[in-house]
């Protein structure tokens, strides 16, 4: 463990993959989020923190393509729109988790990772249902791929175990599983360590660092836990009240009198 | 069958076999492994392929002969194929236990003296750097998976693809090397050695030759008409003799299959997709299968449910007949072939014992009940006594020759005796060659003429079949010079649900009795299902009717004593059942559930006086420490029952 932190604090960032400029979201009267502005940079592990209601989740969803804000740009890979679907966020190669875990319950573990491969998949419905040629060959690279995901989150016993069956924690592992499945480039993590106890939290850490390590996948992850987050993140923006109120390296945070007052509750003016 | 014959003579090394079942069974599958959903296979032509390279790979790096390499991780190929490879170039392996902790690990480490290690995967390359600095000899650490391996930047970490291509570099430089390397070994060289764990002191390194190894796999081949068609499943650790002996010896010796599961947790699955031919399992194993059987049974559906009760006491009846090739009446043969098509053959196959041809346990005694559950589902089950320092080979038993209450007659080219303190002794060619720098120790358990102690007190019975009866240093005698075993008594007594722990007295004594501790979820639910209200576990233990449920248990076990001339004498004449269950926390058990006699001798001391005197009662006051370290006392007055004693054997020669 000592050697893996060692290393993560030398990590060479890598150039921008994802730009948040001056990003506002408000539902009728109420603002959740006010001109918000950070970068995610390739290869890193962010984490986006702050109190209930801060907008955390929104600002996921924004950049997910889920909401669409009011005012602001999101750049990403060097194209900046303003609008973008979930469903063209996730063939360019984001992917991501929720917070109240979202997977087909009655299907199996291998079953709703394979999903996570829909979007690569070529051949047509037809093609699929019948399970011929090219389609064959085809689902067997896809399923290669998902093994190797399996293999990853160690999950070879509840291959076959429908994912209602399930606990929570393993659960969050095959959700994170579905959304390794598509290859993203930049994973976005809703509480991935939400309702764990701590062995399944310190089994989720090692996933995500590793993800990150393995793969070089970008990873934004929202956590309420702070101790998960200052162990694992190399940068961290912390939101209050759809605020940006600071945005640094986790010791740099720690520090900040701001970040102190938020979340020990000093009141609004 | 000219796959069952034995390789020749001159193959008196592992590595030598390995040659042997290349060339003349080079396409058959030596050994698969379960990864990303497939199972992977090697020939025994590709084996040769990747322990060659890895052997040369592990010269390049300075590994030489007489050299110890630790290995650790789950059954793997590549750990399998390491233990070969240091074989075929004159060092020694020493696999150690993938779970235990790096202190332990330090201990072996540092005793062995290794110089290089191959670990399976990060978890155990971190338990061994943690250790590093401890054990300076150590030089060189292998890893097989490189996952979360990218930042370990040491030099002495050493991958295991990289070690196999540098190998095949030596080889091409060094041509000739490896084939001479292992022409170079003899029989009588160590082949490996293994850390028994020991329950007093430290752990000893126990070396075994390729004699040993490879004698006693030749044996034991012809034994059980092993051959090259079997399939077994590596699921129990590598540090364990009976590993090495199963899944290396008899491997390499018959050219079976070995397969090694996809993880720990996936053993039951793996088991059922290979469906093993020859298995072996600890008894906690079968019961724990035997348990969830039951709990399935009990949530099928009524037809089913009665369908499976029905053909179970059939099999219950004749099963185990059939399967030894005893007498059965038709009838009863009718209905076991009809219970075979509706019942056993899909519940065989559920639990992926379908092609079971042979099945071993051993380890502790199994419950009887379990035993023949198995054996009367038409599972060739046996028993096998064995030990680290015999190659596992003692007792085993012979198709045809089972008794549930044995663990059969010496094996083959093993021979067996008592002496006069009731332990067992044995000589065999799988004796070990001694303990590793512990000369003290290999001399008191080895006599000058190979004969080894086992520490365990066995009977040999009417059939010549073994009865391990308990640990040799707690065996005593009663006053009338009979031999008296009490852990043999509290193990048959334990073996009925309703009892959880008993500890039995009789050293220097007139006869034997006990106490007992009941179970409270089974004598529990036996009293809800009749009626029997009570508030604790100390009114469930007093309650009459508990006392007659537990007293008829002990008839039932002494009827039993009194089949055995050696043990009739150790019937139980009277017992108790105690108002608190034994508890680690105070001191009465050890943290692994081991009764820890003395110091209950000493605090019952007058409870166990009351049992030896004609007192139908017993006052006892005892001190117990709560969860949260709070301590009371609690007191009750204990009823003291008499037993049924049976007549013995010789009782009932006179008679005749």
């Amino acid at each position: 463990m000592a050697v893996v932190e060692a290393a993560a604090a030398d990590k060479i960032l890598g150039d921008v993959l994802l730009k948040v400029d001056a990003v506002s979201l408000s539902f009728g009267g109420v603002k959740a989020l006010a001109e918000v502005s950070f970068d995610v940079r390739e290869q890193e592990i962010l984490a986006i923190i702050g109190p209930n209601g801060a907008g955390k989740s929104s600002m996921l969803n924004v950049i997910n393509g889920f909401y669409h804000p009011q005012v602001g740009e999101i750049t990403y890979k060097g194209v900046t729109r303003r609008k973008m679907k979930p469903h063209d966020a996730a063939s360019q190669g984001i992917a991501r988790t929720f917070q109240n875990i979202a997977l087909f319950r009655g299907m199996t573990t291998l079953d709703n990772i394979m999903t996570g491969r829909n979007l690569k998949m070529r051949r047509g419905l037809l093609w699929q249902a019948l399970h011929w040629g090219p389609a064959r060959d085809e689902e067997i690279a896809h399923r290669e791929f998902v093994e190797h995901v399996i293999d990853f989150l160690e999950i070879q016993d509840i291959r076959r175990t429908p994912v209602g069956r399930l606990p929570y924690g393993l659960q969050k592992r095959v959700e994170l599983g579905r959304a390794l499945a598509a290859e993203p480039d930049l994973l976005l993590l809703d509480e991935p360590m939400a309702g764990m106890n701590v062995e399944e939290k310190e089994d989720m850490c090692r996933f995500i660092l590793d993800v990150n390590e393995e793969f070089g996948t970008t990873i934004a992850l929202i956590e309420h836990d702070m101790g998960v987050v200052m162990d694992i993140s190399d940068r961290v923006v912390v939101l209050d009240y759809g605020r940006k109120i600071a945005d640094g390296s986790p010791d740099q945070v720690r520090a900040n009198q701001g970040v102190i007052d938020a979340y020990l509750g000093v009141s609004h003016d | 069958m000219s796959r069952a014959l034995p390789p020749p003579e001159s193959c008196d090394s592992i590595p030598k076999l390995l040659l042997h079942n290349a060339a003349t069974r080079g396409p058959r599958p030596a050994i698969r492994e379960k990864d990303f959903g497939i199972w992977q296979n090697w020939t025994w032509a590709d084996v040769l392929g990747e322990v060659r390279a890895l052997a040369c790979g592990l010269a390049a790096l300075g590994l030489g002969r007489g050299d110890k390499l630790a290995i650790i991780g789950d059954n793997r190929p590549q750990l399998y194929w390491s233990m070969v490879a240091a074989q075929a170039i004159g060092a020694i392996p020493v696999p150690m236990y993938q779970d235990a902790v790096a202190n332990e690990l330090q201990y072996v480490l540092d005793h062995a003296e290794a110089r290089f290690a191959v670990a399976e995967d990060q978890e155990q390359v971190d338990k061994l750097l943690e250790i590093k600095d401890r054990c300076p000899r150590l030089e060189t650490i292998v890893f097989d998976d490189s996952r979360g391996m990218r930042n370990y930047g040491q030099a002495f970490l050493k991958g295991f693809d990289a070690v196999q291509q540098a190998g095949h570099d030596y080889d091409a430089a060094n041509p000739g090397f490896f084939d001479n390397a292992v022409a170079a070994a003899k029989g009588a060289d160590i082949a490996i050695m293994l850390y028994t764990s020991g329950t007093t002191g430290q752990p000893k390194g126990v070396m075994l030759t390729f004699d040993n190894v490879i004698i006693s796999a030749r044996n034991t081949m012809a034994w059980d008409n092993l051959s090259d068609a079997d399939d077994i499943v590596a699921y129990l650790p590598m540090a364990w003799v009976g590993d090495n002996v199963f899944s290396m010896g008899q491997s390499y010796v018959c050219g079976f299959c070995v397969n090694c599961p996809e993880s720990s947790a996936t053993v039951m699955q793996d088991i059922r997709e290979i469906g093993p031919t020859y298995f072996f399992a600890p008894p906690a194993i079968f019961e724990n299968i035997l348990t969830q059987v039951m709990i399935r049974m009990e949530d099928a559906g009524a037809i089913k449910r009665r369908m499976f009760h029905y053909f179970m006491s059939v099999a219950r009846r004749v099963g185990s007949a059939i399967l030894d090739g005893r007498p059965a009446a038709l009838g009863d043969r009718l209905l076991y072939w009809l219970g075979n098509i509706l019942v056993f053959a899909p519940l065989r196959n559920t639990l992926g014992f379908s092609r079971v041809r042979l099945a071993y346990t051993a380890g502790e005694a199994i419950g009887p009940e379990i035993f023949d559950f198995y054996r009367s589902l038409g599972m060739n089950l046996k028993q096998l006594y064995g030990q680290t320092e015999a190659t596992v080979f003692i007792t085993m038993h012979a198709d045809g020759d089972i008794k549930a209450d044995t663990v059969g007659p010496p094996g083959p080219g093993i021979e067996l005796r008592i002496d006069d303190s009731g332990e067992v002794l044995y000589r065999s060619p799988g004796v070990f060659h001694g303990y590793y720098k512990n000369p003290e120790a290999t001399s008191e358990t080895k006599t000058a003429d190979g004969w080894v102690h086992t520490g365990d007190a066995g009977i040999i019975d009417s059939d010549g079949h073994l009865k391990i009866i308990d640990r040799a240093k707690d065996v005593g005698r009663l006053n009338d010079g009979a031999v008296f075993a009490p852990k043999y008594l509290e193990n048959k007594l334990k073996f009925y649900p309703h009892i959880k722990e008993v500890v039995a007295f009789g050293d220097g004594r007139d006869n034997a009795g006990c106490m007992i501790c009941i179970d409270v979820e089974a004598v529990g639910s036996w009293a809800e299902r009749r009626g029997i209200a009570y508030a604790s576990y100390q009114e469930l233990a007093a309650h009459p009717e508990v006392y007659d449920l537990i007293e008829s248990e002990i008839a039932e076990v002494n009827r039993d004593l009194a089949k055995d001339a050696q043990l009739a004498s150790s019937q139980i004449h009277r017992f108790l059942l105690l108002h608190k269950e034994l508890d680690a926390d105070d001191g009465e058990l050890t943290r692994t559930r081991k009764v820890r006699r003395r110091f209950i001798a000493d605090k019952y001391d007058a409870v166990i006086a009351a049992l030896y005197s004609t007192a139908d009662q017993a006052h006892i006051e005892t001190e117990v420490t709560y969860e949260d370290g709070r301590k009371g006392t609690t007191q009750a007055d204990l009823v003291i029952r008499r037993a049924a004693i049976m007549a013995g054997p010789a009782a009932l020669d006179l008679a005749s």
